[in-house]
């Protein structure tokens, strides 16, 4: 065995990489519950390729077939009602674990220097999935699916002078038709999973190479024992993969719960109407997006059209999920975790939580003058928590910073 | 303008708390509690029979195959001997002969395939919906409903339920103006069975929809409980694996 290991180690970095990712990668050892949700997406992401797979294999991208094959593969493929459930639930928890895992991003200031790059690149993957979501929505070819990416597709009309052309473009035809189900099921089943697949790579590489930030801020790097490994690090392998057992274990707890239980999860998961098979003559009376787009959905419903065109909305919308990008450098606080930040931050990481949940909330009900009044003052929140971020983190006051990680 | 301000909001708080998505996309008619249990076969092999002979001329279940009813206890042989009508073998789909573009003349509508009626309107909906038919001569089948305003579809139950005339009453609005609304139906025509006989008759037929809607879905509880009981056990592990590794951990 030794000898095999030997063999391939002097042609492929076999053991190296092995030490460099797990055994020999240091990690803080006061990861808190926070910091389960990454090796989360991960296993979510494996989840939904292999089963998006097995669908792949049953599942007909044609207008005519696209409906009814999925009622195939819930009625005559053996489990493939299971593999069905599993992806469709996997796709909402996907971004459960993937905005937790934001947060906790927000909560410890991981998108500090030097760990720019991570955010960055965390930030693409968020973009990708969002794609990845949407084009893998519009395949059961139900109502909402039909309707959800007419409504979505529209809004790159509102881009002045090319938009019409770019809706065109992005459809292949003038109205969501065959043509787009198909470049659709392509772009979900190879261009953005592709695309993902990279990310979440450099993601992982970039985070190895300067090191996991950890819930007090410190860079363990700083103060290394004898043996030249951090004093606050342990090894990834074993401490943090029978950790994330634990972890994967309570997130399956609840995830199957959903997936076998209640897997239409009260009409947020699968919606009543994608029951319907699509029908290009026959508008449903109230179009929302899936959940995990809401808040977007009620930013754009917010602005008002401004000179005939529903343009600024769409921009608005595009620039809530862009802010995102520049946070490591609105933040000019001098510490990284919340745990030493003072009031004003605190303030305003709540109101931004609450403006992202009532925003998404607002987003899955039909629009009102109320609540139309509502959306805007939360999202004048969700904006001022980026744009005063430079102001508020310069004059707020903080705690001193220990030399090391306080807790286990 | 400030009670509609404040009832909004309750509105909206009522909606957050406890009605899904799914219902609200209904309108706020009442509708009544479908009695659905997909585990009583008797009730499934009723609500079945009543299918195939009431529905399965205008409605097509293209994704139910026949011999699925299994599934509920029946043989393949008495599939075939007292359901198999529109169809040669219990392994082919629920389809029907009347062609798509014929229905909508005749109906001004064609006749929604039933597979998974029941997961886009739910049961109590089509519990309500296909006790609420009443007479309207207005329309052109002669029948209208409660729950679905100028329906398309005549009250193929009839002969069972009897005819149902609407009572009407006065009401004013918020205006002032006075407009008559239905406040309830009676039994204008009794039909051949009772009325409590014809609830149970449309419940059985209910909860083979709901069934039908999901076929697997008995499987899947008993899956679930079965993958949730062994994610118990290996929470126990994988909490003690965790115990042990970590001791040295200071």
């Amino acid at each position: 065995m030794e000898k095999l290991l030997n063999w391939v180690d002097e042609r492929f970095p076999l053991t190296a990489t092995y030490k460099a990712h797990l055994s020999e990668y240091y990690a803080p050892k006061n990861f808190n519950f926070w910091y389960f949700f990454g090796s989360l997406a991960l296993l979510v992401l494996v989840l939904q390729i292999v089963t998006g797979i097995f669908l792949t294999m049953h599942y007909k991208p044609d207008a005519e077939l696209a409906f009814a094959s999925v009622e195939y593969i819930m009625r005559d493929v053996d489990w493939g009602w299971l593999i069905r459930y599993l992806h469709s639930t996997g796709a909402s928890a996907f971004f459960v674990v993937v905005y937790l895992h934001m947060f906790r991003g927000l909560l410890y200031g991981s998108y500090r220097q030097p760990r720019e790059l991570i955010w960055i690149f965390g930030v693409i993957i968020y973009l990708v999935l969002m794609g990845e979501a949407f084009f893998g929505y519009l395949l059961p070819w139900g109502q909402m699916s039909y309707w959800g990416a007419q409504v979505i597709v529209n809004l790159f009309g509102a881009v002045p002078f090319i938009g019409q052309d770019l809706s065109l473009w992005i459809r292949g035809d003038y109205v969501v038709s065959d043509a787009t189900l198909n470049r659709f099921f392509a772009f979900h089943v190879i261009a953005f999973p592709l695309v993902l697949l990279g990310l979440v790579a450099a993601h992982l590489v970039a985070l190895h190479e300067v090191g996991s930030n950890n819930p007090d801020g410190v860079e363990i790097k700083k103060l290394k024992g004898e043996d030249g490994h951090p004093l606050d690090g342990i090894p990834f392998h074993p401490y943090y993969t029978v950790k994330d057992i634990l972890g994967v274990v309570v997130f399956l707890i609840v995830f199957t719960a959903i997936v076998f239980f209640a897997p239409e999860m009260g009409g947020y998961f699968l919606e009543a109407n994608n029951f319907i098979p699509a029908d290009p003559f026959k508008t449903p009376e109230h179009i929302a997006p899936v959940w995990y787009f809401t808040p977007y959905y009620a930013i754009l419903r917010a602005v008002p059209p401004m000179f005939g065109s529903q343009f600024p909305g769409v921009a608005l919308m595009g620039v809530a999920v862009l802010i995102f990008f520049l946070l490591p450098w609105l933040d000019k606080s001098p510490v990284k975790s919340i745990r030493y930040r003072g009031p004003k931050f605190k303030i305003a990481l709540t109101l931004f939580v609450i403006a992202f949940i009532g925003l998404g909330i607002l987003g899955i009900l039909p629009a009102n003058v109320l609540y139309t009044w509502i959306a805007r003052g939360l999202s004048v929140i969700y904006f001022a928590f980026f744009l005063l971020m430079p102001w508020y983190t310069r004059t707020d006051t903080y705690k001193p910073v220990p030399e090391r990680v306080t807790d286990k | 303008m400030k009670m509609n301000v404040v009832s909004s909001a309750k509105n909206l708080l009522f909606m957050l708390l406890v009605v899904p998505v799914a219902a609200m996309a209904s309108t706020a008619m009442h509708v009544d509690k479908a009695p659905v249990n997909v585990k009583d076969n008797e009730s499934l092999q009723r609500g079945a029979a009543v299918f195939v002979n009431y529905c399965l001329t205008c409605h097509s279940a293209n994704y139910m195959r026949y011999n699925r009813m299994q599934d509920f206890g029946l043989t393949e042989q008495q599939i075939k001997d007292n359901l198999l009508f529109a169809a040669e073998k219990p392994g082919e789909t629920m389809k029907i002969a009347m062609r798509p573009k014929e229905a909508k003349q005749w109906f001004g509508a064609t006749p929604p395939d039933l597979s998974v009626i029941a997961r886009s309107r739910g049961a109590d909906w089509l519990y309500t919906y296909l006790r609420s038919f009443y007479r309207d001569e207005t329309r052109p089948t002669g029948w209208n409903n409660l729950v679905f305003d100028k329906v398309g579809m005549p009250h193929v139950l009839q002969e069972l339920q009897g005819h149902l005339v609407p009572v009407w009453k006065t009401v004013k609005n918020e205006e002032g103006h006075e407009h008559r609304v239905i406040d309830h139906l009676t039994l204008a025509k009794p039909g051949k069975i009772t009325q409590a006989e014809y609830d149970a008759l449309v419940g059985d037929l209910v909860n083979y929809l709901v069934w039908m809607g999901e076929p697997a879905q008995t499987q899947r509880k008993t899956v679930g409980l079965a993958v949730l009981f062994f994610l118990g056990i290996f929470y126990l592990v994988a909490f003690y694996l965790k115990r042990e590794f970590w001791k040295d951990v200071h």
